[in-house]
């Protein structure tokens, strides 16, 4: 019995351990993967259709469509960060792992933004082609989305760590949510519109660098501290 | 942790007791004044109706819940200020079996065992076999019984190296077999020098079992 702590696995295997774990969740239940995705490419490919397919009104609002689409998808897919887990069970081993809880709910956010946020991110240049984003604005929309969509998983796991104890959450999660992801949104929009206008954009993303900088540190903390409060 | 010095009890404290624990729920009083100790090598027995709070007890002393008030002390410390270390020496099975149902029981055992203690493939696959899962260890948990799930969660018990085990109703939905493996699983950790903290309204047959009656 004096083995426990010679045979205690690091935190890293931790971490390791609860990503792999995540993804291949998600890679059989392929749900939270088309999902959150189908979505985001239906929402932006009607407003061509609703609004005009002109190609100079369609840059105008180009980067905000895509942000938007960003927004609500990344909303839609938050509910199953730690919903099943709650529900069979799991969530109560991670919290009584012998490791910081910090880093499996940052593993658990990470293999959540593999799984909804980058195919989106990956998908984005083609919707916004679609959409006649101007040609010299594609990389600044790329980089963006590569910073932002990560910051509203962390923001979004925040709701979801508080509300995971109730039974319907319905538009609490949003309420939560929209407030703190608002400015992602807006700096966001800003940087690919100041550059399809030849304008530079390393302001608005050295923001959106900042803000996911301080969400990476602070809402795994959060989200832990909410997950207790909700499994209690 | 290279200080092993929480492993040796100040005082020959017990390496569990609970003082003075009060807790109410709801407005409803579950218990108060509630004492015990328990020491390696010996078992405790929580009985009481439903609804008598034995689930609540049990989340309490894991400290999965902390609306409660009186002290818990792990081998002589509080338990608060040894809570990583506590967290290696615990193994808690809840009534909700901590068991992902689209991932094979392999897979939830890798993740589940390998939180709290290195293990190798074969020991997995040992401690499935031993727990009556071979032949299953590769299909997904959604096309298994009740039992078998239950069955999974048991086979962390056969890859632990925590010395308490507190286990909610682990007997409701195994088969007559089962159930005579895991007393004899109880049994062999008691031995061993664990200790085990159980809710169950089965009669348990073990050396050194205490019971305690809620309600």
């Amino acid at each position: 019995m004096d083995s426990t702590a010679l045979n205690k696995p690091s935190t890293w295997s931790a971490f390791a351990l609860t990503l792999k774990r995540d993804l291949l969740i998600a890679f059989k239940r392929k749900n939270d993967i088309v999902n959150p995705f189908m979505f985001f490419v239906i929402v932006v490919s009607l407003f061509p259709l609703a609004i005009s397919p002109e190609p100079t009104k369609l840059a105008e609002i180009a980067a905000g469509v895509i942000w938007i689409a960003v927004l609500l998808s990344a909303m839609l897919s938050m509910d199953s960060l730690f919903r099943a887990d709650f529900e069979d069970g799991s969530l109560e081993m991670l919290l009584l792992s012998p490791h910081p809880l910090f880093f499996l709910v940052l593993a658990k956010n990470i293999a959540h933004w593999i799984v909804s946020g980058l195919p989106v991110v990956i998908a984005s240049p083609l919707l916004a082609y679609m959409l006649k984003l101007p040609g010299d604005s594609y990389l600044t929309l790329l980089l963006s989305l590569l910073i932002g969509t990560p910051t509203l998983s962390l923001i979004g796991s925040i709701a979801v760590a508080l509300t995971v104890g109730l039974g319907s959450r319905g538009l609490i999660l949003a309420v939560i949510t929209l407030p703190f992801s608002v400015p992602v949104l807006i700096f966001g929009t800003l940087a690919v519109q100041s550059s399809a206008a030849g304008l530079p954009a390393g302001g608005y993303l050295a923001l959106m660098l900042a803000i996911l900088a301080g969400s990476l540190s602070l809402a795994p903390l959060t989200s832990a501290a909410a997950l207790r409060i909700s499994v209690s | 942790m290279t200080d092993t010095s929480f492993q040796h009890t100040p005082d020959n404290s017990p390496l569990f007791e609970v003082c003075n624990l009060r807790c109410e729920r709801d407005e409803r009083l579950l218990f108060s004044a509630l004492s015990f100790a328990i020491n390696p090598g010996s078992a405790l027995q929580i009985a009481g109706s439903n609804g008598s709070g034995k689930t609540t007890l049990l989340r309490i002393i894991c400290g999965l819940n902390d609306g409660f008030e009186g002290q818990i002390r792990w081998r002589g410390f509080d338990r608060s200020e040894q809570s990583e270390a506590f967290a290696a020496d615990l193994l808690y099975l809840g009534h909700r079996v901590g068991v992902n149902k689209v991932l094979s029981p392999l897979e939830n055992l890798r993740w589940s065992a390998g939180l709290q203690v290195k293990v190798s493939e074969a020991e997995l696959m040992k401690a499935l076999s031993d727990v009556g899962l071979r032949g299953f260890e590769e299909s997904p948990c959604y096309t298994l019984s009740a039992g078998q799930q239950q069955r999974v969660s048991l086979a962390r018990l056969r890859l632990s190296p925590a010395t308490l085990w507190v286990l909610d109703e682990p007997f409701t939905t195994l088969d007559v077999d089962a159930v005579a493996r895991l007393e004899q699983t109880l049994a062999d950790h008691a031995e061993k020098g664990g200790a085990v903290i159980v809710t169950t309204h089965h009669k348990l047959e073990l050396p050194k079992l205490q019971r305690l009656t809620l309600g």
